[in-house]
C-alpha cells in the first residue's frame, strides 16, 4: 500500500471497469462496423477491352452511340450496368470515344445533332460534341474512354472498380 | 362508478396524475402559434411510423419486386392509395415542419442557455428526418428513385479523401444495386427511426425539463 498510496479501491475497480468496459465495447463493435461497411471495401476491379464494332460502321464526324451492358455480382444480386458510349469518328479514322455518364452527378447524358452539343437532363449541362462543357455545374468534360483498332475493329478499355 | 374505483387505484400504482401533470399540465408563458410546430412534427413523425408500418405489410424491398409490390398497393389493397399518400405527403410535410420549428428557435434565440442540448438534439432530428426522406424516396425503385439516387450518392461521393469510401458505403459496391436497396430499407425502417426516437426523447425530455423559453422582449 506504500507505493499506491493514492490508489483507492473504488478508484481501482473503476479503472478495471472502464478497461474491460471499452475492451468488451471494441470486442462487439468492430463485428458491427465491419458488418456495416464490408460491402465498401475490396471488391475486385477490373480492366478490360470490350469491342465496340467495326470502325467503318460509324459515319464520320457525328458522335454515335454503342450501347452494351456488363453485369457483376453485388452482394448476392447479379447487376446489369448498361454502358453506352458515343464513338466520335474522325476524317482521318482518328477516334474519340466519349462515355455518356455525366461528370457532374453520374445522369447520362445524351447526344442532339440538331444543337450538336451532349444535354444532361439532371441539372441542365451542355457538352460540346469533344466532351468540353458549355454550361451547367459539371467540373470537368466528359470521361474519355482509350481505344483501338484492330485491323478494323474498334475496342475500349472499360475500368470497373 | 368503474372510473371511481379503478382510476385511483391505477393512479396510486402507475402516478398517471404526476404523468399528466408534468408532462401536459405545465406552466408556459404565453406564446403564439409558431411555438405548435415542434408538436406538429412530432404528430407527422407519429403518422409516419404508423403508415409505415401499414406499407411494410406489402412492401418488398427487392429489385425486382419493389416497384410492383408499391403498384399492387395503390391498386390492388383497399385504401393503399390513402395510406401510400399519407406517408409521401406527410415526409415532405414533416420536412418543412422541423425546418420551421428550427427556424423558430433560431429566430426566438431559444437555443441559448440552458437549452443548448435541446437545439443540438434538434440539429441531429433535422439531419435524419432528411435522412429518412432521402432513404425513402429509392425505395419505389422507379426511375426517378434511381437517379435520384445515383445523384445523391455521388454528392456525398465528392467529399475529399473518403468520399469514394462513403459512396461505397452508402450504395454497398460501387454501383446501385439489389444491396443498396435493401441497406436504404433497413435504415430507413430501423436504423434512423431507432434514432430518431432515441433523441426525440431526449428532446422533449429537455423540453418538459427546462420549460419553454418565453417571446424575447424588445431590449433583450
Ligand atoms: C423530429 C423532429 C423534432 C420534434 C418531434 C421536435 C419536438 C419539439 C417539441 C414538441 C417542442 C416544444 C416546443 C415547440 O413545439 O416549439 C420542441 C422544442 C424545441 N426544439 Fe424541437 N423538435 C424536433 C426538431 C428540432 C430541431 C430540428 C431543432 C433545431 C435544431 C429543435 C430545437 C428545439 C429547441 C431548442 C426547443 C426548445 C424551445 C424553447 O424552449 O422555446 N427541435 N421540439
Ligand atoms: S448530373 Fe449531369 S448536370 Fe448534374
Amino acid at each position: 500500500m506504500a507505493r499506491s498510496g493514492n490508489v483507492t479501491r473504488r478508484g481501482f475497480i473503476t479503472s478495471v471497469m472502464a478497461f474491460a468496459g471499452s475492451i468488451m465495447g471494441i470486442v462487439v463493435g468492430l463485428p458491427i462496423i465491419g458488418y456495416l461497411v464490408s460491402p465498401a471495401i475490396g471488391g475486385r476491379k477490373t480492366d478490360s477491352w470490350i469491342p465496340v464494332g467495326k470502325l467503318d460502321t460509324y459515319p464520320v464526324g457525328v458522335p454515335t452511340v454503342f450501347s452494351f451492358t456488363r453485369s457483376k455480382i453485388n452482394g448476392w444480386e447479379k447487376t446489369t450496368n448498361s454502358y453506352s458510349v458515343y464513338v466520335l469518328r474522325g476524317a482521318n479514322d482518328e477516334v474519340k470515344v466519349l462515355s455518356n455518364v455525366c461528370t457532374h452527378l453520374g445522369c447520362r447524358v445524351s447526344y442532339s445533332k440538331d444543337t450538336d452539343t451532349y444535354a444532361c437532363p439532371c441539372h441542365d449541362a451542355r457538352f460540346d460534341r469533344n466532351g468540353v462543357v458549355l454550361s451547367g455545374p459539371p467540373p470537368r468534360p466528359l470521361d474519355q474512354y482509350e481505344s483501338k483498332n484492330d485491323n478494323g475493329t474498334l475496342s475500349i478499355r472499360v475500368l470497373e472498380s | 362508478m368503474i372510473n371511481n374505483r379503478v382510476f385511483p387505484w391505477l393512479d396510486e400504482r402507475l402516478g398517471l396524475t404526476t404523468i399528466y401533470k408534468t408532462v401536459l399540465d405545465r406552466m408556459v408563458p404565453k406564446v403564439n402559434w409558431w411555438f405548435t410546430l415542434g408538436s406538429a412534427t412530432l404528430f407527422l413523425f407519429v403518422m409516419q411510423a404508423v403508415t409505415g408500418i401499414m406499407l411494410s405489410v406489402y412492401y418488398v424491398p427487392s429489385p425486382d419486386k419493389a416497384y410492383d409490390s408499391i403498384e399492387y398497393i395503390m391498386t390492388g389493397v383497399a385504401f393503399g392509395w390513402l395510406i401510400r399518400g399519407i406517408h409521401h405527403w406527410g415526409a415532405t410535410l414533416m420536412v418543412i415542419t422541423v425546418f420551421i420549428h428550427m427556424l423558430r428557435v433560431f429566430f426566438y434565440a431559444a437555443y441559448k442557455y440552458p437549452r443548448e442540448i435541446t437545439w443540438t438534439t434538434g440539429v441531429f432530428l433535422f439531419l435524419l428526418t432528411l435522412g429518412m426522406g432521402f432513404t425513402g424516396y429509392l425505395l419505389p425503385w422507379n426511375q426517378k428513385a434511381y437517379w435520384a439516387t445515383t445523384v445523391g450518392t455521388s454528392i456525398a461521393g465528392s467529399v475529399p479523401v473518403i468520399g469514394d469510401f462513403i459512396l461505397r458505403d452508402l450504395r454497398g459496391g460501387s454501383d446501385l444495386s439489389g444491396v443498396t436497396l435493401a441497406r436504404f430499407f433497413s435504415a430507413h425502417i430501423w436504423m434512423l427511426p431507432a434514432a430518431i426516437i432515441a433523441l426525440i426523447g431526449v428532446h422533449l425530455y429537455l423540453v418538459i425539463r427546462l420549460g419553454i423559453s418565453s417571446i424575447p422582449k424588445e431590449n433583450e
